[in-house]
């Protein structure tokens, strides 16, 4: 105790400058260790866009052999890359809109309005984010297989919108928590009709939560290999199951060139939007 | 003042507006559920037929748990070895980010998610890259002759990184991570900073300001990023098959290849059925030890 004393009352010549730094060397470490986390975290991040610049020597972009250009000139050269990447932004396009519009109206119902049954509806929410992908896709493909269901893009599209759902229902619900829907009271009072106050009123208070559900929505559907692999059938192939699928025989540079174009567009769209979220937030 | 006509007055609307959802998840989750579980309890009557019969076979379950007990007990000690390196590498940085990062707080847990603009697939790929026979990593321990070292040290073994159990560990924690560091950051961000110069005006040591008030109030975070990485981890066989080798196959793989190779549905079933019970108890078991229920939050 005599040595916090001793610390509080003789503060240390740069804990002088900075009152706020009471432990200089412990944050130090802290900070040394978080920057070596962050190199860690971006180290394969920095691989996959250089090697996007690699002209491999064998059918693997594995080893640096030369640079070149080309890959970047010829991005979409390997037709069943190109392909399967379709597929993906189709089955993402097609299942987000979908689980965006049925997670957005429970989030909507949950948070609104008090009803039997919320508890129950709130677990069969939460169930699908707590059970392995492993699981789902197991039990789909029984579901499937038992109704005699073809495997193809619609199974795929409906297993995706499952895992999606629970997401956007979440994600929706804490961005409206909080919310003081007596505007929407006001509106009714003003003699606004209930279609247009949820236009005017209702709708635009919702959208920043729906648009983040949305892009998280679709980066997980692009990104999903275990739950896909067990209910595309034979021949519809996702993105990431043709890499799979490939990864024992080819591996062209141009998966690096898309996966690089893919990180440039998300975090450009990612830095946007947290310029708009500071610019209100200072408003 | 909330009219007669308000729009959360309604009865039924709730359940309108709930309703195309849960039938999704009811007939797309539950459902399933179902089927999984009568398949996992059916016989095969012909080996090389896809068709199974309602049996009431328990035995399925017992024959999946002999048959597989190495990959369960390799998935779930991989999940845990991941999990636990996850909270080394992960509370630091979280702390990091809510107490000292200052006016880059934003930017730098944005920087967190930045590896999940890459595909799970290709950032594996660029472990294998990284560890490979000809890439850096196995380089600079070469050059500097450390390879002996960390082959004592267990972080290699007899001179690889990769298909090795390390790095299928590796390839986890680094999936999975900020799944760790977000919930640990979100709850230390709630801590009111004045309970920690309360703590101080009362002469307590950083230490012990750390321990009693810091680290008791972050638990739920730490147990929500457990679950959040652990689960998926001991699902997962995508690092398993990508960064090992034939003895580090998880039990992932073996349900995919029963189910999608051998046509073996209801041992398939069973030992998915197996897996998933081994996970819910454990995550009952653990919520009940820590004594938390922010399972949903």
């Amino acid at each position: 105790m005599t040595a916090s004393i001793a610390t509080d009352a003789a503060p240390q010549p740069k804990g002088a400058k900075a009152p706020k730094e009471r432990r200089p060397l412990r944050s130090r470490w802290l900070g040394i260790w978080s920057a070596l986390v962050y190199i860690w975290l971006f180290a394969p991040i920095v691989v996959v866009v250089a090697f996007s610049f690699n002209d491999p020597a064998g059918k693997f972009n594995t080893a640096w052999n030369e640079f070149t250009f080309d890959n970047w000139l010829h991005p979409f050269a390997k037709a069943d890359y190109t392909d399967a990447l379709i597929v993906s932004l189709k089955v993402a396009a097609v299942s987000c809109v979908i689980a965006t519009i049925l997670g957005g109206l429970m989030a909507l119902a949950i948070s609104r309005y008090e009803f039997r049954g919320k508890g129950f509806v709130n677990i069969i929410l939460v169930l699908p984010l707590t059970t392995p992908e492993i699981v789902m896709g197991s039990s789909l493909f029984t579901l499937f297989f038992a109704r005699n269901l073809d495997f193809g893009f619609s199974t795929v599209v409906i297993a995706h919108i499952l895992f999606c759902v629970s997401f956007v229902a979440l994600t929706v619900q804490a961005r409206v928590r909080g919310f003081d829907w007596s505007l929407e009271d006001a509106a009714l009072d003003l003699g606004s009709t209930p279609l247009r106050t949820f236009w005017t009123i209702t709708f635009p208070l919702i959208l920043p939560g729906i648009g983040a559900a949305f892009l998280l929505s679709f980066a997980l559907s692009i990104d999903d290999y275990i739950i896909t692999s067990f209910v595309a059938g034979d021949h519809t192939t996702t993105f990431p199951m043709r890499i799979f699928n490939a990864n024992k025989t080819e591996i062209p540079p141009q998966v690096n060139v898309i996966a690089t174009m893919i990180l440039v567009f998300t975090g450009t769209l990612m830095a946007l939007g947290a310029r708009r979220a500071v610019k209100q937030a200072k408003l | 003042m909330a009219g007669e006509n308000s729009l959360r007055k309604g009865r039924r609307a709730p359940y309108g507006l709930l309703s195309p959802g849960m039938l999704w998840l009811i007939l797309f989750f539950l459902v399933p559920m179902w089927t999984l579980l009568r398949i996992a309890l059916s016989t095969k009557p012909n080996p090389f037929l896809p068709e199974y019969e309602f049996t009431w076979e328990w035995s399925n379950f017992s024959d999946a748990v002999s048959r597989f007990q190495p990959e369960l007990v390799r998935s779930f000690s991989y999940a845990a070895s991941a999990t636990l390196i996850c909270i080394a590498i992960g509370y630091p940085l979280a702390y990091y980010l809510a107490f000292k990062a200052g006016r880059y707080r934003t930017v730098l847990l944005g920087l967190v998610m930045v590896p999940f603009f890459i595909s799970f697939l290709i950032r594996t790929i660029a472990w294998q890259t990284i560890l490979g026979q000809e890439g850096p990593a196995l380089w600079f321990m070469q050059t500097f002759r450390l390879v002996s070292i960390t082959d004592a040290l267990g972080i290699t073994s007899s001179g690889a990184f990769l298909n090795t159990p390390q790095a299928v560990i590796l390839g986890l924690t680094y999936n999975f991570v900020p799944f760790m560091i977000l919930p640990i950051y979100v709850s230390l961000e709630k801590i009111d900073p004045g309970l920690i110069s309360a703590a101080q005006d009362l002469y307590s040591t950083p230490r012990q300001a750390f321990r009693k008030i810091v680290l008791p109030l972050s638990l739920p975070g730490v147990f929500a990023g457990t679950l959040l990485t652990f689960i998926p981890a001991a699902g997962d066989y995508i690092n398993a098959e990508l960064l090992g080798n034939v003895k580090t196959s998880m039990i992932g793989s073996q349900i995919s290849k029963l189910f999608l190779k051998e046509s073996n549905y209801p041992e398939a079933a069973a030992l998915s059925f197996i897996f998933m019970a081994i996970i819910t108890v454990g995550v009952l078991v653990y919520a009940r030890i820590l004594g938390t229920d922010e399972l949903s939050a």
